[in-house]
């Protein structure tokens, strides 16, 4: 049975940077600029670039890939007056597990992220922008690069835009199929035309980014926030979210609830509330288990629902706000499945660079499989925990120490869920069929 | 066995060329991403051939181009269908239903992952999260989505593609060829007449900006015309000359997110605990 939000829960909604996505023709220009678009690009072209990044230091904006690095400060670490071309590249390689915020951005409102590529460019002073956006994305694609080609049109792209002197150029470059290109450093040699391998830092793009220039990288829904910022000023994006953990952010909810979807809310919600927002868990289901930020971010119980859902917050139950793609699974899900079949995505998408990722995933993989086919062992248990003790921190990205926490998570929660399928008491969930399909 | 020059006309040659005109012009490397798009919109796979084409665009060997044209799952390796059907199985959908729905397809079509139809229709595949975990299960075709699909909805799908009907997919665009897909992933507009206006935004898309409409909700207090504050300007909490400061510390100094503390550790110690 659906249930009715109370009215403080509602008033946490804080319809932002969603809020266009009601006009449905807001993907065109002219629509767009009906609803302040460009409004904030023709304000910031008069303000001096680094009063705009000191404008976003102030807004206390946050990156919304996962991350949560301060914007502002990104933007101060490129060298001004070094004599390089200077790059701006939005991540818009959006598949981790369980997110789902940036692709409808794109879809239904692309103008607002072309906006901000350009502030942001203006700000740092780069010429050329990219926008890397995950080959699959294929519609948000569509819509962007005409947003591009009507930004173009109307004088906001190119040469001297709004007769300000300045220039710049954007490309949109469809990736094709790797989720490590979601990390920033794979996802520049992607750019440079190799295989999307992470890059060990130091030297961080900022200084050797995009073809050894710096290099600003950041999300789709960061750079989306920044036209907002610059109209509606620091204090009024204050106005919403936590002390450190400012502004709107998009939970986006999936599973076991009456309406999955995306919620724009205040930083800070608590999952408990978001089920309120979300009409409640279905019928016949109890929440066990769920993700505050898609699959890399450590599990979570219904102990935590009251656990506010800002960077701080869920880094203080020991977990990570990530992309606030809330994944809730429920008593009839069961944590040890759930886990293996994450563990397949991992192995499928580790770019193969550092060992211990490339070759524990896979292993780890096999363990799953034996466990839930009905012949896993105790001491499987020790080769999970061993296995995650040599990923952890032994790979040049978090795509390693992202596979460990649904693992370490899951064990540390749910261990007799394991024991269940050891010892005999869950029936098998695998069948010899599945493992002959898997890969 | 086919060559570039058999394969690939001048128009592609043209094309190849406004590719790399999107890069500056000592970087072209980054153009082989769209590259090989490119071939595979001519050919329906990543041939041989096509990465000669690429190699020799670009002035490097074909070692190289194939070395990235087996990174990216996009790229095919071998001739496909017209259409591409790619179920999820990731956590999210295959909970949902998205193995029933695989494993459903699988037994109707008679082919396994990355595998053809007979009839050279549908090549199908189980995919890794679609990015539309709130309309699980989702199946995509060509890569634009049918959401909460069901097994016998799923059945319905591939027989009407194997009619040569061309359902609606639920938000995205009207269906065309994966060739038609891989040149508009190259770069090149969809010309299909306003192809690019097609889909409405979903229920689950606009769920909380309905709730939010229906009881009134608008955040309060935004002013357009905030002005922006200037370095010198009085009151701006700090002396500009520390603003300037910070904004030219040395990027060597900054403190990486990736070099806090990592959460999992706090698991894999209460994992261990409990393991004891």
């Amino acid at each position: 049975m659906t249930t009715t939000p109370r009215r403080e829960v509602l008033e946490k909604l804080t319809p932002v940077l969603t809020k266009r996505w009601l006009s449905p023709n807001a993907w065109a220009l002219k629509t767009y600029e009906q609803l302040d678009g460009y409004a904030a690009l023709k304000k910031a072209l008069k303000a001096n670039p680094d009063d705009l990044i000191q404008l976003i230091k102030d807004s206390g904006l946050r990156g919304r890939g996962g991350a949560g690095f301060p914007t502002g400060l990104k933007w101060g670490f490129i060298p001004q007056g070094d004599g390089k071309p200077h790059y701006l590249v939005v991540n818009a390689d959006e598949g981790e597990p369980g997110t789902c915020k940036d692709l409808p951005l794109m879809t239904h409102d692309p103008h607002s992220l072309v906006e901000g590529v350009i502030i942001a460019s203006y700000a740092i002073r780069a010429e050329r922008a990219y926008i890397y956006i995950r080959g699959e994305a294929v519609h948000a694609a569509r819509r962007l690069r005409n947003a591009v080609v009507e930004a173009y049109d109307k004088g906001y792209l190119g040469r001297n835009i709004l007769g300000s002197g300045f220039n710049l150029d954007v490309v949109v470059h469809s990736g094709a199929g790797a989720y490590i290109c979601g990390e920033e450093t794979a996802l520049l040699d992607s750019l440079e035309g190799f295989r999307g391998q992470p890059r060990l830092r130091p030297p961080f793009p900022a200084t050797h980014g995009l073809y050894a220039s710096p290099t600003v990288v950041n999300n789709v829904g960061t750079i989306a926030s920044v036209p907002y910022i610059v109209l509606g000023g620091a204090d009024w994006w204050k106005t919403m979210g936590t002390e450190k953990s400012s502004g709107p952010m998009i939970y986006s909810l999936s599973g076991r609830i009456n309406h999955p979807g995306q919620y724009e809310a205040s930083m800070g919600i608590t999952l408990r509330e978001l089920i309120e927002l979300a009409g409640g868990m279905q019928d016949g289901h109890q929440l066990r288990f769920w993700t505050p930020g898609g699959s890399s971010t450590p599990l979570l119980t219904a102990d935590h629902m009251d656990v506010p859902l800002d960077f701080e917050g869920v880094a203080g139950a020991g977990s990570i706000l990530g992309t606030t793609a809330t994944q809730i699974f429920s008593d009839q899900d069961c944590p040890v499945y759930a886990t293996y079949r994450w563990l397949e995505f991992y192995h499928h998408e580790s770019c193969g660079k550092c060992t211990p990722c490339r070759e524990g995933n896979y292993w780890m993989v096999r363990v799953y499989q034996r466990i839930l086919s009905g012949q896993g062992t105790h001491e499987d248990l020790d080769t999970l925990l061993d296995t995650c003790d040599n990923i952890l921190g032994r790979s040049f990205c978090g795509l390693g120490d992202g596979a460990t926490s649904p693992v370490t998570s899951s064990l540390q929660y749910f261990k007799q869920d394991y024991l269940d399928y050891i010892e005999g008491r869950t029936a098998p969930r695998l069948s010899d069929k599945a493992l002959v399909g898997a890969h | 066995m086919t060559t570039p020059t058999t394969v690939f006309d001048e128009e592609l040659r043209q094309r190849a060329r406004e590719i790399l005109a999107r890069y500056p012009a000592d970087r072209s490397r980054s153009a082989l991403l769209p590259l090989l798009h490119l071939v595979q919109s001519v050919e329906g796979h990543v041939s041989p051939a096509g990465v000669e084409f690429c190699a020799e665009v670009l002035g490097i060997n074909k070692a190289q181009v194939g070395a990235v044209a087996s990174f990216y799952t996009m790229y095919k390796r071998r001739p496909t269908g017209d259409y591409l059907v790619s179920v999820c199985t990731n956590t999210m959908c295959n909970v949902l239903g998205g193995q029933e729905v695989y494993d459903t397809l699988t037994e109707h079509l008679g082919v396994g992952h990355d595998e053809t139809t007979a009839d050279g229709s549908i090549t199908l595949e189980h995919a890794e999260c679609l990015a539309a975990c709130d309309y699980g299960p989702v199946v995509t075709v060509n890569y634009d989505f049918f959401d909460n699909v069901t097994p016998s909805a799923a059945v319905d799908l591939v027989d009407e593609l194997q009619r040569g009907n061309r359902p609606q997919p639920s938000r995205g665009a009207r269906l065309c060829t994966l060739k038609e897909m891989s040149l508009q992933l190259a770069g090149f507009p969809d010309t299909r007449d306003d192809a690019v206006a097609d889909g409405v935004a979903g229920a689950a898309t606009l769920r909380g900006l309905h709730l939010a409409q229906e009881h009134g909700i608008a955040v309060a207090g935004f002013n357009p015309d905030t002005p922006i504050k200037k370095k010198d300007d009085a009151g701006s909490g700090k002396p500009a000359a520390q603003a300037g400061a910070a904004a030219n510390k040395p990027a060597s100094d900054a403190k990486p997110a990736g070099d806090a503390p990592k959460p999992q550790e706090g698991n894999l110690r209460g994992a261990k605990e409990a393991n004891k």
